[in-house]
């Protein structure tokens, strides 16, 4: 089969009408296994998870029924539940916002020519290639109240007086371990930022820097009329990928607190999780949730990238 | 003649060129820059080094306040492998190697028939790409868990490489028909002309030339699969069947931390990938914006 279809190229070439019944089945054979392997792995879980979350599951694993909206109500009635969407609000609005702009500014630095910028820009990948979960355990550790490294820094600088204190136990108060957590995050996010950002800030023909050297226009003047406005289809494709980044991030809240204590540093994301231990039918109901924010922001992205294509 | 040997005369004025910059001075602002970008680099590479010297610091010196131990002890990196850790190093072996093998065969002819044919679905298809290369499998987890569940698929290798390669196709997919695209069709036709099948021109042709593509996708693959966790920790339930990332985070006990060996495992899991990474570092963003950045 595969090779009557291989010789369809070339018999599009000879026959002004090639066969029917090829052309309708060239298109499954090549592109056919990449389609199974959507469905059965990231569509057909959408469709057992929305199942998941009408039907009533005992926590061993059970189908007792269908619940109707009886999981949302449930989800709904969790005391815990509005300071999870809050967090998660603020997590994905800090996160976002300090990556973009950090890399902002290191696209502009790494952009510049000066010697060794190679080896600089290598070494700025490092935790865009390691595991978010591993990164995260060196900070978890390096908070260490006894011996963590950030505290024996800051013990040397006078920050800090005593160790085992309440105050260089960092992960031990939910607001201070979610903005240790938030630097984290914005730790890992950054270096892809910076990369999207330098390629778009390449793309930026020299030409309308001359021209506008040539205008007098200064360095600001430049960036906030030239620089941002080209950079803007770069700046906003790096912008939605990271909030879904940011949204669905799981490691690093797990692996520093893991969403505790209770759940006072849990994101919707580690939420679903947690629940996913007992309720699985809530957790479906959560995940609901979630997927109908993480559709908006693919809508917003192919938005912004048929935008770009248009423009381009 | 000029214009048929551009490259050659560009590396001979180049040559001569060289030795006077290399004495001149840098400006003053250039070494501002490049103080400025060398102290971001270190920012940003502290936590390995830190994991390193953790990973060497002797045990009785895991408390101690201060940057360096004594001296370093590898130990950990020797006495790791009497944990079982080896078997689960494997097992990650095998599920980002299986990922990438299952991504490439499915990604290249997706990517080649549509770089190279206007059928119908094809925007169908291509939108169902760039829409699963957002989706990531935490969104889904649930679903995933019940699905592999339903099919007998809990702590097996099959599951994590079907999984890993479902979300990473997308990548491999638009990195690939990117580089298709920009094969000129006339070298295929050629190769018909003299009797070669399309499938006979593919892999003569066009696949070598399309190689830094294939490289990248490939180590791409290789290392999303390899860092992995959240599907990993969800869909194996004994220790037998865990990747080393699910592994590692149960070397974190509800009590104790046995951080030794947590870092001398993280620094075999990380400092390879990293090492890696380096070599695609140009060509990811291409591929992770789907081409909207030009």
């Amino acid at each position: 089969m595969s090779i009557s279809a291989a010789h369809e190229g070339v018999a599009a070439i000879r026959r002004r009408r090639p066969l029917r019944l090829e052309t309708r089945l060239a298109p499954l054979i090549w592109v056919g296994p990449a389609m199974a392997l959507i469905v059965v792995v990231v569509i057909w879980p959408v469709v057992i998870m929305i199942k998941t979350a009408f039907q009533h599951i005992s926590p061993d694993g059970f189908i007792l029924g269908w619940a109707g909206w009886r999981n949302f109500v449930f989800l709904w009635q969790e005391p815990d539940l509005p300071g999870i969407l809050l967090r998660t609000c603020i997590w994905v609005a800090t996160v976002v916002v300090g990556t973009m702009l950090i890399s902002l500014a290191l696209s502009q630095l790494f952009n510049q020519k000066f010697p060794g910028r190679r080896i600089a820009r290598w070494a700025l990948i490092a935790p865009w290639a390691a595991s978010v979960m591993m990164t995260s355990i060196v900070f978890r550790w390096a908070l260490d109240p006894n011996n963590g490294i950030i505290n024996v820094v800051l013990h040397d600088l006078g920050l800090l007086q005593r160790f085992n204190s309440d105050a260089s136990d960092w992960l031990g108060t939910p607001d201070r371990a979610f903005a240790w957590m938030i630097v984290v995050a914005i730790f890992v996010s950054v270096p892809f930022s910076t990369y999207a950002l330098l390629a778009g800030l390449q793309s930026i023909p020299s030409d309308v820097y001359e021209a506008a050297r040539v205008d007098g226009a200064g360095t600001w003047r430049t960036y906030l009329t030239i620089t941002l406005p080209l950079l803007r289809p770069a700046f906003i494709v790096a912008l939605l990928i990271n909030v879904m980044n940011v949204f669905n991030s799981f490691p690093i809240i797990w692996e520093m607190t893991r969403g505790g204590p209770g759940h006072e540093t849990s994101t919707t994301t580690t939420f679903m999780y947690q629940l996913k231990e007992s309720y699985i039918g809530e957790s479906a109901a959560m995940s609901v949730v979630n997927f109908g924010l993480v559709v908006i922001i693919v809508l917003l992205y192919l938005r912004a990238t048929v935008w770009n294509r248009e423009a381009a | 003649m000029d214009a048929v040997v551009p490259a050659t005369d560009h590396v001979i004025v180049r040559k001569i060129e060289d030795p006077p910059r290399r004495r001149r001075r840098w400006p003053i602002h250039t070494l501002i820059y490049a103080g400025l970008a060398y102290i971001v680099a270190t920012i940003f590479l502290l936590p390995y080094v830190e994991m390193i010297i953790s990973a060497v610091r002797p045990a009785n010196e895991m408390l101690d306040r201060n940057f360096l131990p004594s001296h370093f002890d590898v130990s950990s990196f020797l006495n790791i492998w009497s944990t079982g850790f080896g078997h689960n190093l494997r097992i990650s072996l095998e599920v980002a190697g299986g990922s990438t093998i299952l991504v490439l065969l499915v990604a290249i002819p997706a990517a080649y028939y549509t770089a190279r044919q206007r059928f119908r679905g094809r925007a169908f298809f291509m939108l169902l790409v760039l829409v699963t290369q957002m989706f990531q499998p935490t969104a889904m987890l649930v679903g995933i868990y019940r699905e592999f569940l339903s099919f007998g698929m809990i702590d097996t290798v099959s599951s994590l490489i079907l999984v890993n390669a479902g979300f990473n196709m997308a990548f491999a997919v638009w990195i690939l028909n990117a580089y298709f695209s920009a094969i000129p069709q006339e070298l295929e036709e050629a190769a018909f002309i003299d009797g070669s099948t399309r499938l006979g021109a593919l892999f003569r042709i066009t696949l070598p030339l399309a190689l830094p593509g294939i490289v990248t996708a490939l180590i791409f693959t290789f290392i999303a699969a390899w860092n992995e966790f959240i599907v990993a920790l969800t869909l194996t339930t004994s220790q037998a069947a865990e990747p080393l990332t699910v592994t590692l985070n149960s070397y974190i006990g509800q009590y104790q931390v046995d951080w030794r060996h947590l870092f001398a495992g993280s620094v075999i899991a990380t400092i390879p990938v990293i090492i890696l990474f380096a070599l695609i570092e140009g060509k990811v963003v291409g591929g992770l914006t789907a081409g909207s950045i030009k």
